[in-house]
């Protein structure tokens, strides 16, 4: 395609692109840099029904003052990336000075909100990733060999939990999980502990929550691996069965390579999927003992009566970098390839 | 007899109300929680809206659209019906307007006591009062002899001796899950231990002390005599739970016992249920419960003609005898002429008893939000209470450097 037909195709795509999610970024990373105004409390005398009492309010005459001449705020710089909050560069030299160990010091540094964040995170990313993939794969190579009469309902039946709405979905399991419900009961019995709970336990709760993301997503990989795999040719597939080879080789030697572009792509758009693990923790109301750092995101924009737009923007431009850092690894490899392919 | 005063009284201000109501002008948006009183108060306010618009939204997310949308000029909504803690964002952030003009003008059947004023400003008209107390299951503490308890201390021994006797495996119930409803109920146990939350008047945290301690500690025994699901059970999950009849013992909002008691569901549990006072704590005298209200404000981005309609039809609604009477189950009404029922006992005791007003400061939010998610790794038994509010104290610094109360 000429360039310039390419500039025209891709015009509009990427003028919606630049105003819905260029523009929106950049003031994200605007606002991150940016704290509330000092607030001006003055004493007053408040009654309501229950009584009166003097106690403290934002003097709004002064505050309106300030806000009209700086409306963004106080810059902060990248005050609120090293606060407690994130970042905490100050906790995490603290408690690397007093620990007594390297053990001590990382409990304590998973104590912090943003690090507990992430290593949930990173957790659900790196686990349920590869299954993701492997059990897609799997369920693609036994499909395709399956007689062709039932393909159809099994496929159906297989991207079922794609289609199935993602609350509903973690809702149902939830549910389930439930102290009487029928897995979290037989649990009890199972396990002869009448208080044991997978949804306070947080080991628990974590692997349902992984076991949840990987029936979530497998469908999807499995989806483009089918499709994948309906391209691989049959002739060296042939000659190697003349050859001798054994369905694992051919699986190996063949088929996989065959497919692996798809297979990088469908590792791309896990994990940054994954890495943006949202609705379950929702779904399972599991915020006590599991959260992302989109459940951060989430917490401070709408869990709090005050709404922290810099802790929330701080937060998500370390997503993306996040994001970007994981993806490095995999973009580079394609990016070696598409040039020794050249 | 009284019944039949207090409706012929009705009848006989009802006309008046009535004819005070005819709004010609103006535009009228309400945002509101979604619970039976409030759908009430707001279906009363719709009668006196005369030639005004009317629209009305009612949501369980009313806390997350507030802010926004009253922010927008003009805003979206032209009345908020806001609670002690949800009035503080729309204040910190200048959003809500002052109505004495419209108080000297259309309220003469409002009551002294329903003003919310801030420095001599009107900033809300409250309607009705709510607060969390014991709801207890007679027929089982009365099988295993005992007395309604009236400490938490008691309802701890009270628990244990019902699950000793093998009737119920998790006797007590309260909404513990991680988040707001968890903060509120250490929000109530600390203000029953005689604790403040900042120091002297400032918006630095104290809660870092030997009540703070005794608080979590007390949560910890509640919350290993309930379901062991509780960091995920919020009212309505606990609500369910009585009505299946496994917990004797509860703490619940007032405003949501109307649901509770009515007809449907097993009849013997709801015969059994009784409202009672809330508990005390730690030998203190004044209740573990904050005292809540729940009144109409009015949007600032709107203009006045907006407000005047508004006012008017809430101004109805909130001195309205013949609501009251008609929904005298559905909540306490701070309205003049209602008559309270067995329903209202947590609140009247609740005031009785002394019980503190939840703290309406501007830095509050925060406070909540931090005790919201640090208290839970105690509560899981994975840290110790001293480090847990120690977290707390660190986590809503860092948010209150950010927003400048620090």
């Amino acid at each position: 395609m000429p360039n310039r037909s390419f500039f025209w195709f891709f015009f509009p795509a990427g003028l919606a692109m630049i105003l819905f999610i260029g523009l929106p970024i950049i003031s994200t990373g605007i606002q991150s840099f940016y704290a509330q105004h000092d607030q001006i409390l003055i004493e007053v005398k408040k009654c309501d029904p229950f009584g009166c009492k003097t106690s403290v309010v934002v003097d709004q005459e002064a505050t309106s003052k300030i806000k009209e001449e700086k409306p963004l705020g106080k810059f902060n710089g990248f005050g609120t990336y090293i606060d407690r909050n994130h970042l905490a560069s100050d906790q995490v030299s603290e408690f690397w000075n007093e620990s007594k160990s390297v053990g001590e010091f990382i409990g304590k540094v998973g104590n912090l909100p943003f690090y507990k964040a992430l290593v949930f995170t990173l957790t659900y990313c790196v686990i349920v990733t590869p299954c993701v993939l492997l059990l897609g794969f799997i369920i693609a190579l036994s499909l395709n060999a399956i007689s062709r009469k039932i393909r159809g309902p099994l496929i159906f039946g297989t991207i079922l939990p794609m289609i199935v709405t993602p609350l509903v979905g973690s809702l149902v399991l939830f549910w389930m999980i439930d102290a009487e419900g029928i897995i979290g009961a037989n649990l009890q019995i199972l396990m002869d502990d009448p208080y044991l709970s997978v949804k306070s336990s947080k080991a628990l709760t974590w692997i349902t929550i992984i076991i949840y993301g990987v029936w979530h997503h497998s469908p999807f990989a499995f989806v483009v691996f089918y499709a994948a795999l309906q391209t691989v040719p049959q002739e060296p597939l042939e000659a190697s069965i003349i050859d001798g080879a054994s369905r694992f080789q051919r699986v190996k030697h063949i088929v996989l390579p065959h497919i692996y572009p798809v297979v990088t792509f469908v590792a791309l758009i896990s994990l940054m999927d994954n890495f943006r693990v949202f609705e379950p923790i929702i779904g399972f109301s599991a915020e006590g003992s599991a959260q992302s750092l989109s459940w951060l995101i989430y917490d401070n924009l709408v869990n709090e009566e005050v709404i922290l737009f810099g802790s929330a923007a701080a937060t998500s431009i370390m997503t993306i970098v996040g994001i970007s850092i994981i993806l490095t690894p995999v973009l580079l490899r394609t990016w070696k390839e598409f040039r020794t392919n050249r | 007899m009284k019944k039949i005063l207090v409706t012929l009284l009705f009848l006989l201000f009802g006309t008046v109300a009535n004819a005070d109501c005819n709004i010609k002008s103006g535009s009228i948006n309400i945002l509101a929680n979604d619970f039976p009183a409030l759908r009430t108060l707001v279906e009363t306010a719709k009668e006196c809206k005369g030639s005004a618009d009317f629209k009305v939204t009612h949501s369980a997310e009313h806390n997350k659209i507030a802010v926004p949308a009253l922010t927008a000029n003009p805003s979206e909504f032209s009345v908020r019906v806001a609670a002690n803690s949800s009035i503080v964002p729309l204040m910190n952030a200048d959003l809500i307007r002052p109505m004495n003009d419209l108080v000297k003008k259309y309220g003469k059947g409002i009551q002294e006591s329903q003003l919310i004023t801030i420095d001599g400003k009107v900033m809300a008209v409250a309607f009705m009062a709510n607060t969390q107390h014991l709801y207890v299951r007679t027929d089982v503490l009365q099988e295993n002899g005992i007395a309604i308890p009236k400490t938490y201390e008691e309802v701890v021994a009270a628990a244990e001796k019902i699950r000793a006797a093998g009737k119920m495996k998790y006797p007590y119930a309260a909404a513990y899950k991680a988040g707001w409803n968890l903060a509120e109920e250490f929000v109530n146990m600390y203000i029953g231990h005689g604790g403040e939350f900042f120091k002297d008047g400032g918006a630095q945290p104290n809660i870092n002390n030997a009540k703070g301690v005794a608080t979590l500690n007390m949560l910890k025994k509640l919350a290993d005599l309930s379901n062991p699901d509780y960091l995920t059970h919020d009212s309505e999950a606990i609500k369910v739970e009585w009505e299946s009849g496994n917990v004797a013992i509860m703490t619940l909002w007032a405003s949501r016992s109307g649901t509770l008691l009515d007809d449907e569901g097993d009849a013997k549990i709801t015969a059994a249920t009784k409202l009672v006072a809330p508990a005390t704590v730690g030998g203190g005298n004044i209740p573990a419960a904050t005292l809540w209200w729940d009144g109409f404000t009015l949007a600032k981005n709107r203009s006045d003609a907006d407000a005047e309609a508004s006012f008017r039809a809430m101004a109805h609604a909130a001195s309205s005898k013949e609501m009251v009477a008609k929904a005298a189950d559905q909540a306490v009404w701070l309205v003049e002429g209602f008559v309270p029922g067995p329903k209202s006992v947590g609140v009247i005791e609740a005031v009785k008893m002394g019980a503190k007003p939840y703290p309406m400061l501007p830095q509050m939010g925060l406070m909540h939000g931090a005790l919201g998610s640090e208290i839970v790794e105690f509560l899981q038994g994975n840290e110790s209470a001293e480090q847990a509010l120690k977290d707390v104290e660190a986590a809503y610094i860092t948010k209150a450097k950010e927003q400048g109360f620090l």
